[in-house]
């Protein structure tokens, strides 16, 4: 390999030892730092700057780059996630190519963790081992790559239809992808909706009607992502779309199949409170407009077991030949919107959930006071169907509990009991509401005005307190607890307990965020980029996400990240070209015998062999695991080459 | 702080995504561990070669750690399978020359366990601490006994 920075003079490296304010200076000696740097081999200048990202900062590396004509830059400073970026641009205003840049972590992996003078030689150290990479780095230009302008959006709850209107208003297509027969999500199950109260179906209903009839989207709704491959800008998709047996244009709502469909089974829709027929639409104002068959459910698919839906179909929609279909498509930046469940009813024994009928969840309740739930709107509780005379609400159930169940605040439920406990007062005349908490947070514009206004009815009692047990006794649900602010035991003989029960992922978030390759949180959430900067982004870049699928959140918070999201992504779709990194695996056409050990290493299927190997610079992503497996050593990854670590090992471990 | 003990030199190859993103948590996070390990960042933990590891070994270090995503979880989907199978075979012939297999360490990390990687970080250190200096470095340099990093 010939000398990376040809020349008479060999390597002119410059080293720019950041303090960030005491960030790093508090405890590595930066002076010091930058005093072994500029001893080292190659290394001409090097300084310090009490904050080398700011503009000064910035100037004095642009100026050293200039005028000690530098050939290759080691910034000592935060962790490269933070600011290669930044520096590299400024190597590339002084002239220099910003490959030649490196940044050496001496914050979060040095100053931040460590004390004393053990610090400061750690970050020699990491300096000294950055100085030999940047010695052997090549100068490398952008590969420039064309990409799709459609916009793949995952999950058709409130988030992702807002996602999808917004990319599709900027003028790109959208393929809209849910996994139920309907859009919708969540909050179409919901009745009235905090703070405001306005009713949740006519709010959700327009918008729905808008992304079906927007020439820009596709739904494809009863369908899910099978497999994803390809990378920003070019990512390839494979969609399963199961087949509803309807023909949903030729559907006409009338409805008679599900009439004499024989078949009676738990309604998703309703939280299992009334049943439906096999054959069935979630609810009349669902999108896309049409019936579907449940064949799990159905008797069977064929006219000789039963057939009495296509018997009754006028329109002829029904087709028990209808096949799965997969639909693949090019995408250029996807949005996660996959929303949340909430947390079993089996996890919560010691509240009776699941065992005591009367004794339901939040969801169940939305449908108890939704008009169109199986009550019309009466709150009737589930085992006798009675008016329920004393309800009581238990906050927190499931969340805020690290022993036993989730360790997170599922931040909405306050709001909803508060709204539940009102919506139930203005139902139920005469009843009577306890709610237990174990704190109130309402944090939000107008919402601690709306508990308060719950608080001051005065047929509502806050408890602030824990539930200790809930069982049935004849027909009423005993509810045990303790007020913490009096100290006194409480029991309640009441009628109906709600629990506000934890928020967690979707079912299935974690298979789908593994075939997308982005991370998942502890609990199960999809991971953003950084808490608090990129907080709509994955790792990978041209991947985003909104809605509850990123965390427990409200519909004004899981529109605005829609909204967030979709302005990310219409980046990327509307960029003249895309740029993908040149760090990327190289053949050495001399060295390589054609062995073709490297091509299944690949997961981009990125390497072609015949007589030699050959890398697809666009398909590789630089992991490199093509190069640790190629045995003649004709492989390698730019920038990142065997003698550069080999030389970068050395130098870490070298004394003094 | 430590005393005059032994102070293990250990060399760290982390993955950008998975060990190394956990590594910079633990930073953000404030969670301090011994600064025994100068870390190397590397697109996927399936570059690591074992020729670097060995590299490390025969430049003074008295142990290796490797840092990937958690199976499953790789970045690049499968990198961290190739290195597990990788540094099992390394183990096995480094053990033939006398270099105990404890000293290279594969750890899984995720981008939300700066905890774990703090965790790992101290552990490896105790184990090194009670494994002594690597024999070979031993013999084969008149290094100051027991330099360590404080050198
Ligand atoms: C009892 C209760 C009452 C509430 N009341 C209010 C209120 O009054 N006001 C308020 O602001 N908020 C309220 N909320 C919160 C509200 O429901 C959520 O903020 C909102 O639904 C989040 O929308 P989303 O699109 O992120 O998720 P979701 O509504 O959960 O939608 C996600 C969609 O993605 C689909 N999906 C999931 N996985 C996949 C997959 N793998 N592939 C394809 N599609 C998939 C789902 O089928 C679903 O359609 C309440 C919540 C509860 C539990």
């Amino acid at each position: 390999m010939a000398a990376p920075n040809p020349g008479p003079k060999g390597p002119r490296v410059g080293v720019f030892v950041c303090y960030c304010g005491k960030n790093i200076a508090g405890t590595v000696d930066v002076k010091k730092v930058a005093e072994a740097a500029a001893g080292l081999p190659g290394v001409v200048y090097a300084t310090t700057h009490e904050y080398m990202c700011s503009d000064p900062g910035q100037e004095l590396v642009k100026r050293a780059i200039r005028e000690q004509r530098l050939t290759g830059v080691v910034v000592a400073a935060c962790s490269p996630s933070m600011h290669e970026v930044t520096f590299r641009r400024a190597a590339q205003e002084a002239g220099l190519n910003p490959y030649l840049l490196e940044i050496a972590n001496v914050r979060e992996q040095c100053s931040w963790v460590h004390e004393g003078p053990a610090a400061t030689d750690k970050a020699v150290r990491i300096v000294r081992a950055m100085v030999e990479k940047v010695k052997g780095n090549h100068p490398l230009t952008p590969v420039e790559i064309g990409h799709s302008r459609t916009c793949l959006v995952i999950g058709g709850g409130i988030a992702g239809i807002q996602a999808a209107l917004d990319v599709a208003d900027a003028g790109f297509d959208v393929i809209l992808v849910e996994r139920s027969p309907t859009i919708g999500g969540r909050m179409a199950q919901l009745s009235e909706t905090f703070p405001t109260l306005d009713c949740s179906q006519c709010i959700l209903t327009p918008k729905m009607v808008d992304a079906s009839r927007h020439p820009k989207i596709r739904i494809l709704a009863y369908s899910e992502v099978e497999e994803v491959t390809g990378f920003l800008g070019n990512y390839r998709v494979r969609i399963r779309r199961k087949p509803a047996y309807v023909i949903a244009d030729k559907c006409n709502l009338c409805g008679e199949c599900a009439k004499v469909c024989p078949v009676r089974v738990p309604n998703e829709f309703d939280q299992g409170l009334s049943e439906r027929a096999a054959i069935y639409i979630p609810f009349p104002q669902a999108v896309p407009s049409s019936y579907t068959l449940d064949a799990k459910n159905c008797l069977g698919l064929v006219p000789l077991t039963c057939g009495e839906c296509a018997k009754v179909c006028e329109a002829k929609a029904i087709d028990y030949d209808m096949q799965e279909e997969i639909v693949e498509e090019e995408v250029g930046a996807i949005i996660v919107a996959t929303g949340y469940d909430l947390y079993p009813k089996e996890a919560m024994a010691e509240y009776g959930h699941g065992t005591v009928p009367d004794v339901i969840d939040g969801l169940e309740f939305e449908r108890l006071l939704s008009a169109s739930g199986p009550t019309k709107g009466q709150v009737r509780r589930p085992s006798d169907g009675k008016v329920p005379r004393e309800v009581v609400f238990i906050q927190c159930s499931g969340s805020r509990d690290p022993e036993l169940h989730k360790p997170y605040c599922s931040k909405i439920c306050c709001m909803y009991t508060a709204k539940h406990a009102l919506l139930y007062r203005h139902n139920v005349h005469d009843g009577k509401a306890y709610v237990f908490y174990i704190d109130i947070r309402a944090g939000g514009k107008d919402y601690e005005e709306f508990v308060n206004r719950a608080m001051e009815d005065d047929r509502i009692l806050y408890l602030r307190g824990k539930v200790a047990k809930v069982f049935r006794e004849e027909d009423k649900v005993m509810v045990w607890g303790v007020d913490t602010l009096t100290g006194k035991r409480i029991e309640i003989r009441a009628d109906l307990v709600v629990l506000a029960q934890a928020m967690v992922p979707a079912e299935g978030t974690w298979d789908l965020a593994r075939k997308l390759r982005i991370a998942c949180g502890s609990e199960g959430f999809l991971k953003e980029a950084h808490p608090k900067l990129r907080p709509l982004e994955a790792l990978s870049a041209g991947i985003f996400m909104a809605g509850a699928a990123q965390g427990p959140k409200d519909i004004p918070e899981a529109v605005a990240q829609a909204s967030g999201a979709a302005a990310k992504a219409v980046g990327i779709l509307s960029a003249d070209k895309l740029v993908h990194s040149p760090e990327v695996a190289e053949v050495d056409e001399d060295l390589c015998s054609g062995c073709k050990l490297c091509a299944p290493q690949c997961p981009y299927g990125a390497i072609t062999v015949d007589e030699v190997a050959h890398v697809n610079e666009i398909l590789c992503e630089s992991c490199g695991t093509c190069v640790a497996a190629c045995p003649s050593g004709a492989m390698s990854l730019r920038n990142c080459q065997d003698e550069q670590v080999v030389r970068m090992v050395q130098a870490a471990l070298a004394e003094g | 702080m430590r005393g005059n003990g032994f102070e293990p030199k250990i060399v760290a190859f982390l993955c950008r995504w998975c060990a190394g993103a956990g590594a910079d948590l633990a930073g953000t996070s404030r969670l301090s561990y011994p600064p025994n390990a100068v870390p190397i960042r590397v697109n996927c933990s399936g570059r690591v070669e074992p020729a670097w590891v060995v590299e490390a070994f025969r430049s003074g270090a008295d142990g290796v750690l490797i840092g990937g995503c958690h199976p499953g979880d790789c970045h690049y989907v499968v990198g961290n399978y190739k290195t597990r199978r990788r540094i099992y075979l390394l183990q096995k012939v480094l053990a033939e020359v006398g270099v105990e297999p404890e000293r290279v360490r594969l750890e899984w990390v995720s981008a939300t366990e700066g905890a774990r990687f703090a965790r790992v970080m101290r552990e490896f250190v105790e184990e090194l601490r009670a494994l002594g200096p690597l024999a070979m470095n031993q013999e084969e340099k008149a290094l100051p006994p027991q330099g360590g990093v404080h050198a």
